[in-house]
């Protein structure tokens, strides 16, 4: 899904006339367009899959390190008690995984002004960067991102909803 | 009061007619002392079919939606003259009516129009004013906004805003699925829209040059924040930051020289930034361990308001730039965010948070009296009309994002939908007087 979400980026850039009373520019240019070749999620067929294939921790369901999202409170940033586990976990395979990189990105609920909640997403993405710093884990294996309240996972005006999206999010990159 | 005032047809005239989504403007609360006003249909005198835009009906709707003024609907008219000496002015004084606008559509060679129009008292009978515009005939919608400005500036001593645009951001796609963001400029009552960018990752806090001609904005499209200047005549786009972490909230310097950003590359904290574009020098404003974004500029660019959590909650502070120890402006509530402030720096329009819900609030600079001005659940983003007599914002209605205005005195509301279900807009932004 990630591979196929950013290799989709359309930048699209339309030009428009000035609608003033004096001139009207005709619209001549063409759009540019970049859109880069989706790349094909590998496919596990089940005639080329060995039973034997080792599962990796992080897509194996019965694994902590399959959750990679921890929550957070109503304007706060602090890791809540119940994620150091998880967290831990993530820690000791990213120290025992030298080569893994992680993207941690930092959300927010909608309750905020736009730009406050990429702060706030900021400070959610810092303060599991310097759980995971404190652990033992290489800087050099870590880079953060905020997107405040935009790609909420849930879109109901409600807590139900906003809980979820006060969210981190671990992305491995290197799969 | 609920009247639907007009609604957008698809945009034949143009050209490029890229959004599929339109605006509905619906007046949810009006002024009970707006005068009455009558704009006769103009005379179409040009040879050939008459064009898709009432200019008469575009000079009415403008007019209404300041709250200032009621257009009174052409089938109340007794009378319709299209020459001052067919007026009989009994006909418009047993109907109330304040003040009347008459108008002529001519031939002006190379295909262009002259729209002559005249305004008169009704009381007196006196004209008040009599002006002709050339036009093409794609700009006659534009020129009938330059005449509303024109008849609201006789009547009210203020310059009118109506010939003027708005940005936003327009979001689609469900939540969890793939989005798709796209930075819309539009005329100042939603027609004429056009989508100068896109993508499928977040585009953010768009604001105006001071001459209206670029657009300062956050994109997202390479999977991290970057702040990009568009020229949206020619579409040419100028990275200006993509630093390590944190690059938001740019906004325009009243000189239009430099940027107020927001970064957090040293170290790992969002503080106030100013970036010079001539020569690319950043000069760092804030220096504090907590949040510190949304700066906002003082009309005469020697001061910026900005938004921080220094003092355990988020309020507003502003910092003279040449002088500076920070004050804190904002002490009533616990969250007042994302100043803005009116043309004439007399009042600072916020985010105020009141029992868990976002509102729109404008303060006092003078005084500090705060006064609420709106009752929505995420009431965001507000932007002063360059004139000062609204302020545009995002709000949210039946579980879409829609753009809202309101008077600064809190009377008039009026919302601008997107009648596309699946559409929300957001972070809009009132451009400023254009020369032409």
């Amino acid at each position: 899904m990630k591979v196929l979400r950013s290799g989709l980026l359309v930048l699209t850039i339309a030009f428009f006339a000035a609608g003033c009373a004096k001139t009207v520019q005709p619209v001549t240019a063409p759009p540019v367009t970049t859109a880069a070749p989706a790349s094909t999620a590998p496919t596990t067929s089940t005639a080329a899959a060995p039973a034997q294939t080792q599962l990796s921790p992080l897509d194996d369901p019965n694994n902590i390190l399959y959750k990679k999202v921890v929550y957070f409170d109503f304007d706060k940033s602090n890791i809540k008690p119940e994620f150091l586990d998880l967290l831990t976990a993530h820690a000791k395979y990213l120290i025992a995984n030298p080569n893994q990189k992680i993207r941690i990105e930092g959300y927010t609920d909608e309750r905020g002004t736009w730009e406050y909640n990429i702060a706030l997403g900021d400070r959610r993405a810092q303060s599991v960067r310097r759980f995971l710093l404190f652990q033992g884990v290489n800087p050099d294996q870590i880079s953060t991102v905020s997107y405040g309240e935009a790609h909420p996972v849930c879109s109901e005006h409600n807590e139900g909803c906003w809980s979820q999206n006060r969210r981190a999010v671990l992305v491995y990159l290197n799969r | 009061m609920w009247r639907k005032v007009l609604l957008i047809a698809s945009l034949v005239l143009f050209p490029l007619a890229v959004a599929q989504a339109a605006l509905e403007i619906t007046i949810t609360h009006g002024v009970n002392a707006a005068v009455p006003v009558a704009i006769v249909p103009f005379a179409w005198q040009v040879q050939g079919p008459v064009p898709n835009t009432d200019v008469a009906a575009v000079i009415s709707a403008d007019l209404t939606r300041s709250g200032r003024f009621k257009a009174i609907a052409d089938k109340s008219m007794l009378e319709k003259p299209t020459q001052a000496s067919a007026i009989n002015f009994t006909n418009w004084r047993i109907l109330a009516v304040n003040d009347l606008v008459i108008g002529r559509i001519k031939p002006a060679g190379n295909g262009n129009y002259q729209v002559e129009f005249q305004l008169f008292s009704v009381y007196t009978g006196q004209q008040l004013l009599g002006l002709s515009v050339l036009t093409t005939p794609q700009g006659l919608r534009w020129t009938a906004h330059k005449i509303s400005d024109l008849i609201y500036q006789k009547l009210t001593g203020q310059r009118g805003a109506f010939a003027t645009r708005i940005a936003y951001v327009e979001v689609s796609g469900k939540a969890g699925k793939d989005s798709h963001y796209a930075l819309v400029v539009a005329d100042s009552d939603g027609f004429n829209h056009q989508t100068v960018f896109q993508s499928n990752e977040p585009i953010m806090s768009p604001d105006w040059s001071p001459d209206g001609r670029y657009l300062a904005y956050v994109s997202f499209e390479n999977q991290r924040p970057a702040i990009y200047i568009q020229d949206i005549y020619t579409g040419r786009r100028q990275l200006v930051s993509e630093r390590r972490g944190i690059n938001s909230a740019p906004v325009f310097s009243p000189n239009g020289k430099s940027l107020a950003v927001v970064l957090s590359s040293s170290p790992d904290n969002p503080d106030i930034y100013i970036l010079n574009l001539a020569g690319r020098v950043l000069q760092r404003v804030t220096h504090s361990d907590a949040i510190d974004t949304e700066p906002a500029w003082s009309p005469d660019g020697q001061s910026l308001y900005f938004t921080s959590d220094r003092g355990g909650s988020p309020q507003i502070y502003k910092v003279n730039l040449h002088a500076g120890h920070p004050q804190r402006i904002t002490f009533d509530g616990s969250y007042n965010a994302r100043a803005r402030i009116s043309p004439d720096g007399h009042t600072l329009a916020m985010v105020h948070r009141e029992t868990g819900q976002l509102h729109i609030a404008v303060m006092n600079l003078s005084t500090g009296a705060l006064l609420t001005l709106t009752n929505g659940d995420l009431d965001k983003s507000p932007s002063f009309a360059p004139n000062g007599s609204m302020i545009i914002y995002e709000a949210t209605y039946h579980n879409q994002g829609v753009l809202e205005e309101v008077s600064v005195d809190g009377q008039v509301h009026e919302r601008l939908s997107e009648s596309q279900v699946g559409v929300s807009v957001h972070m809009p932004v009132w451009g400023p007087f254009l020369s032409q």
